[in-house]
């Protein structure tokens, strides 16, 4: 198990070190502004002392290296900074948008995953029949499809004809479960399109390239049930592609969901992040993109540490 | 086999996506005689239907959709072409670079866009935008830059296994210079792999472009722009006005072509290789 733990601590401090760089990176960019963001807020107008104030403020007078840490720091215990466009603490904008983003991406990932691991599966067992043709096809165009585009159609179809659904998704905090769920029924729907047809192409090539392995032909030599090479050969070889196929797409489904939001108007972490960068708030940018990226790298950590760990050659060593 | 004789024999799929392609490269390049009205002339009132003057109706301000259609599908398709052949430059010379040179060479670059994809490329892109602002020489690098590291892993891996064949051996003993040796040994060999991923990149960069003007981040209006006109009439929807689906479809059935040829030539280079 030795060589497990050191696998798995390598890639941790390999996370860790990529979100250092990605803050500095974060940092350095907003360093490389031309003038400075105090300039940038107060305008042209401004006269040098305001300015100057300004600056004080932000504590923008200190050195880089030193503002760069004490960003890092409260940024890890939580404290954001204030917001440019209306100097509201950018927690309380950040804290429940974040939950309604988890909660749309939760909801995707619930209904999406068994369906396209299912789906995959069957699809690689009856390869080349019409089942299979269908749903390559399907899977192939909803990938070359815009997201906004599936929305729009999910709208027009839902929404307006048969008006079973809401286009707006606007949920609050008086709503009950059912309520919330039937408010994000068309962006969960336009999400799990998009996502299940990744998820789908994937799993179905790590089961065929299970399929054509020797061992599988051998254990169909044998004389074993068809059930029982897929349950007891197929299936467990091909975990470690499958455990990555359905991290990575949650990984997916958190940058995602950016685009749905902004066409259902939801209120979700992506929605406010396109607004500030179109109203150049910067402090809620950096705050709201660090966050994103700490999901991705995390998921994409878990992915990494999950295919190690179901991998039956690193699970038993020699 | 001649590129005619492998014209016939490709598949229908393959056929249709090909259509789709030259049929926006024409549109594209025509767009001043096919559209019927200038690029931003208000023609008639607000969403009309569609009729004998109006095609395919008219947008948000009263301008011909059709119009509007063909000099988007001229601005968006130029500027993805355009950013996929930067990135693709970047991308190869970089990967060839870190293939032939090794050592520190290969670290440094490999090093910094393991970092670059360890970071959504949305969010990268739209925290550089918010910095930088919003401008189509701004877009262009950002995006060719972001999509150049899926490029530069493709072009280091097809060229380290190049690099190792007695060709390459010959004409460095020959004593060929690094520039030659990348530009006539390892190019001509890489060519079909990073043919397909020019297509693949291409549906990439120009979903991306789409992505972002319909975030309202990317080309800026009254250039026609099919993400930003999908964006604009968005409105329309709620009536049942289907005038902000042209665009959208029009941005599907191009991705979709270019997929159908790109998986259709990915099956021809496999076959070549097995034979």
């Amino acid at each position: 198990m030795k060589t497990n733990t050191s696998i798995i601590l390598r890639r941790l401090g390999l996370g860790v070190v990529t979100l250092l760089v990605i803050s500095i990176l974060i940092f350095v960019g907003v360093e490389a502004l031309p003038g400075d963001l105090a300039e940038a807020v107060l305008g042209q107008s401004a006269t040098p002392e305001t300015v100057e104030a300004f600056r004080k403020e932000l504590k923008l007078d200190l050195p880089p290296h030193v503002r760069y840490f004490s960003w890092l720091g409260s940024f890890l215990r939580g404290d954001f900074g204030t917001s440019l466009a209306n100097g509201r603490p950018i927690a309380d904008l950040i804290g429940w948008r974040f939950s309604n983003t988890l909660f749309l991406a939760g909801i995707t990932a619930l209904i999406s995953i068994p369906f396209a691991v299912g789906l995959g599966i069957l699809a690689a067992l009856y390869r080349n029949t019409l089942f299979d043709r269908s749903i390559s096809i399907g899977t192939l165009s909803a990938i070359s499809f815009p997201e906004f585009f599936v929305a729009y159609i999910l709208i027009a179809i839902f929404s307006v004809q048969l008006t079973m659904f809401p286009s707006m998704s606007n949920i609050g905090p008086q709503m009950t479960l059912l309520q919330k769920i039937h408010a994000v029924a068309l962006p969960c729907l336009t999400l799990t399109l998009v996502v299940m047809a990744h998820m789908m192409r994937m799993t179905r090539a790590a089961i065929i390239n299970v399929l054509t392995s020797p061992f599988i032909e051998m254990a169909r030599l044998k004389g074993l049930s068809w059930r029982r090479v897929i349950l007891h050969h197929a299936f467990p070889n091909a975990l470690s592609p499958i455990i990555n196929v359905v991290v990575l797409n949650l990984a997916y489904l958190v940058v995602g969901v950016v685009v749905v939001e902004v066409v259902f108007v939801y209120p979700g972490l992506g929605q406010l992040l396109v607004d500030s960068v179109a109203k150049r708030d910067i402090p809620v940018v950096q705050a709201s993109g660090l966050i994103f990226a700490f999901t991705y790298v995390f998921l994409n950590l878990t992915a990494d540490i999950l295919s190690t760990l179901s991998n039956p050659r690193l699970r038993n060593p020699k | 086999m001649t590129a005619i004789q492998l014209l016939k024999k490709s598949p229908a799929s393959a056929r249709v996506g090909m259509i789709i392609i030259v049929f926006n490269l024409l549109v594209m390049m025509l767009a001043p005689v096919i559209a019927p009205y200038p690029e931003t002339e208000v023609v008639g009132d607000v969403w009309v239907n569609s009729s004998a003057e109006n095609l395919l109706g008219t947008d948000q301000l009263g301008r011909d959709m059709l119009t509007r259609l063909v000099y988007g599908a001229r601005n968006t398709i130029t500027i993805a072409l355009f950013i996929t052949l930067i990135s693709f430059t970047v991308g190869a010379t970089c990967g060839f670079l870190a293939a032939t040179l090794k050592g520190w060479t290969d670290q440094v670059i490999s090093r910094m866009v393991d970092i670059i994809m360890a970071f959504p490329t949305l969010i990268f892109a739209l925290m550089v935008l918010s910095v930088l602002g919003t401008s189509i020489p701004v877009l262009i690098v950002v995006i060719a830059i972001l999509d150049s590291t899926r490029v530069y892993r493709l072009a280091r891996a097809v060229a380290m296994d190049i690099e190792v064949m007695d060709f390459i051996e010959v004409a460095r003993l020959r004593g060929e210079k690094l520039w030659w040796i990348m530009r006539r040994e390892i190019l001509p060999n890489a060519m079909p792999p990073l043919i397909a991923e020019f297509g693949l990149r291409f549906c990439f960069v120009f979903l991306f472009i789409s992505a972002l003007s319909f975030l309202g981040l990317g080309i800026q209006p009254p250039t026609a722009d099919w993400g930003s006109m999908v964006r604009e009439n968005a409105g329309a929807i709620t009536f049942g006005i289907l005038t902000p689906l042209y665009p959208a479809a029009a941005i599907a059935v191009l991705t979709i072509g270019v997929n159908l040829v790109v998986d259709w030539f990915l099956h021809q280079s496999s076959q070549l290789r097995s034979h």
